[in-house]
């Protein structure tokens, strides 16, 4: 078992959504996260999965999601280099008194502090999923209130050299 | 300028469309309205189950897009059935509802469901027409998606403001399914490993599935064979696909496949295994499942090779293009003595039924004696389907017509009525009692439309199979399975102004039979089976595809 970034672009018809997390569910696949947004290019959305499988039962998620018709283009992240991001929204108690040890702490995970309230703040922690955790955990002794994640949104790696023209680009729609 | 409705119709008959099944209602008034005068036909069914079994036996005898048109709420719920089992078998369909118009969706209307929701497990595609804009595109996207690559069903949800709304008619629009390709992608780099062990194998054989008769791939396969004297199984799915008559087929194997399948499957050391998703049915326990072979796996789905079994090579690609590319590795084999082996089993368990006892073995090769080669046969599902795949010799792609997948009862009759439509000849019908009560109003249509389609019930008073299971693994309690048939099948056809006969003793069977399949238009014959009769061979659920349930014990020794 291992952990598996799936990339899925897909025409952003009404309906897709339910399509994808249907067939996703319908076959059991252990999913750790599905984000979706728009791309660049108007009609085209990209979706990111986090699943758990062995190398065999990931294949067959990724055969079974091309399969559908609106889904344009699927692949396996983790097969090569890529880069993924994770963000969290963080609720977390810090009356005054405690308050400079709760800045301190989101400071070390170069958090952003997006709200300030009475007794509580909320932090924005973005990364690879394990500085996220680790965020997560470290600011749980003070009293976290709510949690809101965007799972993973990831992308491959240009890299140097040939780069292969961006598929988005050439696909009619 | 025409309206939506005009619009369907217009699309239907630029798509070829000969016949189409259906009920109207509330929904749908503009779009049957519109058909009055469509230069195809328009098939009355008596429930929406019925128009889509219809459908199915239409596309499956003929390999064109069945198409089906129900209104909204209980009439589109009520294709749900006929979808999945138009998935599992990979039939090509369309299936057109209507839907509560575009304003009041959401809002729990009347006869509002969600048929674009329900079914999206159970189809190739959908689409939910919104705007007359969107309309062409859904009807050529739906006939391009149902009948190219792995055939399926699409479904097309169409509001009733969209069927009034008018526009411009323009058709075949453009295609824009940029993650749709008509063409498969081939994946074939195993091809030379494949020839080679096709090539050193000493006891090759082929599994030919439903797909060589979907991409018309009889004719390789036969070549194929021939050229290496290779021994033939097919899946149930895959009857017709290899003629049974010829030396080189062992029948179908699988839960209720012929000894001599299942036992080279567990023997030889090569399989080929085309056009066949490799399910339960037919592998049996899977670590049971050929286990002495290499496997070879050729399928036109990706996603198949590879689902359930790890082949030692897979290749994705055309049946009929891969076992051509594949024929020269062996030809000129001979593999005499695996062939005698296989041959000795043959023999060594026999089917042949008792010739004075009236079984269902007994009806079904008399009817298959007194018909041609051509006639297509559908069966309803039970024990009578199993036997019927035992017993039916099928020689012709498309001649037999059974719900593989799904296992639907009640999808016989239907289909047998689409099934007319396709051939125009009569069509036999082997029912059980249980599965022909599921769906016997469309006896009213097959009457109606005058149809030649010959009903042959074997009725053991029973629902047998699910009593056999329970004899065999339930200690012989018959729970809900004995109850007995309150009703008399024969003044049951009767009622519906069609020919009706019983035949209780085996002196009556061939004489009865022939009366009924001369007789023009439908008829019925019931036929009354012991309700003891068993079908064998049976490997049982989870058990090795080798060790199937024989009566007596044991093969007959040759
Ligand atoms: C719609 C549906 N409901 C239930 C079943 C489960 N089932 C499988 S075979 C069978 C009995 C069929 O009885 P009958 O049509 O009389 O055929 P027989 O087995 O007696 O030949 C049943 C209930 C099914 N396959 N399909
Ligand atoms: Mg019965």
């Amino acid at each position: 078992m291992a952990i598996h970034t799936i990339s899925v672009l897909a025409q952003d018809n009404p309906g897709v959504l339910s399509r994808l997390a249907g067939l996703v569910s319908r076959r059991g696949y252990n999913v750790t996260s599905l984000s979706v947004g728009k791309t660049h290019r108007p009609g085209l959305s990209r979706f990111t999965l986090v699943v758990n499988g062995d190398d065999v039962s990931v294949e067959q998620i990724v055969r079974q999601l091309d399969k559908l018709i609106e889904i344009v283009e699927v692949r396996n992240l983790s097969e090569d280099k890529f880069v993924e991001r994770w963000m969290t929204l963080i609720k977390v108690r810090a009356p005054l008194d405690v308050r400079p040890h709760v800045l301190q702490t989101a400071e070390i995970f170069r958090c952003r502090i997006i709200d300030i309230g009475e007794d509580a703040i909320v932090i924005e922690a973005t990364g690879d999923r394990g500085k996220v955790e680790a965020c997560l955990e470290a600011v749980r002794p003070f009293g976290v209130i709510e949690v809101a994640s965007s799972g993973a949104v990831a992308l491959g790696r240009t890299g140097f050299g040939a780069r292969k023209e961006s598929p988005v680009a050439a696909i009619q729609l | 300028m025409m309206n939506g409705a005009q619009m369907v119709v217009e699309a239907l008959r630029r798509e070829g469309v000969e016949v189409l099944f259906g009920i109207p209602g509330g929904t749908v008034i503009p779009l049957f309205d519109a058909m009055v005068n469509a230069p195809f036909r328009q098939v009355l069914t008596r429930h929406e189950q019925g128009a889509v079994h219809a459908a199915e036996g239409y596309g499956r005898a003929s390999g064109k897009v069945g198409v089906c048109l129900v209104t909204s709420g209980p009439g589109a719920t009520n294709t749900l059935t006929g979808l999945a089992d138009a998935h599992l078998d990979s039939v090509p369909l369309v299936v057109i509802t209507g839907q509560v118009k575009t304003s009041l969706i959401g809002t729990d209307a009347f006869q509002e469901a969600d048929i674009f929701g329900c079914s999206m497990p159970v189809v190739k595609h959908s689409f939910l027409v919104r705007t007359l804009e969107q309309l062409p595109a859904a009807l050529a996207g739906a006939f391009h998606i149902a009948r190219t690559g792995r055939p399926g069903p699409v479904l097309v949800d169409i509001p009733v403001d969209v069927q009034n709304a008018r526009g411009e008619f323009d058709y075949p629009p453009a295609l824009n399914f940029p993650g749709y390709s008509a063409e498969v992608a081939e994946e074939l780099s195993g091809l030379d490993e494949a020839r080679r062990l096709l090539e050193r194998s000493e006891r090759p054989m082929i599994l030919a599935g439903g797909g060589i008769i979907l991409s018309d791939a009889a004719e390789a396969l036969l070549g194929l064979a021939e050229a290496g004297s290779i021994p033939v199984a097919t899946t149930f799915m895959g009857k017709g696909g290899f003629p049974e008559r010829h030396p080189l087929s062992l029948g179908t194997a699988g839960m209720h496949g012929r000894a001599q399948a299942n036992r080279a499957l567990c023997e030889a050391d090569v399989v080929l295994a085309v056009g066949t998703r490799l399910s339960d049915r037919t592998t049996g326990r899977p670590d049971g499942f050929a286990p002495k072979a290499k496997l070879i796996h050729v399928d036109m789905d990706r996603a198949e090779v590879g689902k359930t079994f790890s082949p030692q090579v897979g290749l994705v690609g055309d049946a009929a293009k891969v076992l051509s590319l594949l024929a020269p590795s062996v030809e000129g084999k001979d593999c005499r003595a695996w062939r005698e082996t296989l041959d000795g089993w043959t023999r060594s368990y026999p089917l042949e039924p008792a010739p004075d006892v009236l079984s269902a073995p007994l009806v079904i090769r008399a009817v298959r004696r007194l018909v041609d080669e051509e006639t297509v046969v559908v069966t309803e599902v039970g024990q009578h389907q199993m036997w019927a795949g035992l017993h039916w010799e099928t020689n012709r792609p498309r001649s037999f017509i059974s719900s593989g997948g799904l296992g639907t009862m009640g999808f016989g009759l239907p289909a047998a009525l689409g099934a007319a439509f396709a051939t125009g000849k009569p069509v036999v019908c082997f029912a059980g009692d249980g599965s022909l009560l599921m769906n016997i109003q469309e006896l009213e249509s097959c009457s109606r439309y005058n149809l030649p389609v010959k009903v042959i019930v074997l009725n053991n008073g029973s629902l047998g199979m699910v009593r056999q299971w329970q004899e065999l693994f339930f200690d012989e309690r018959y729970a809900q399975t004995l109850e007995g048939v309150h009703c008399d099948f024969v003044a049951l056809a009767e009622s519906f102004f069609m020919r009706g006969y019983r035949v209780k003793v085996a002196e009556e069977l061939e004489e009865t039979l022939k009366e009924a399949l001369e007789t023009p238009g439908p008829a019925l014959v019931d036929c009354v089976i012991p309700w003891r009769d068993k079908v064998f061979p049976m490997v049982p659920a989870g058990a090795a595809l080798g060790d199937f349930l024989w009566p007596d014990g044991g093969p007959t020794e040759s």
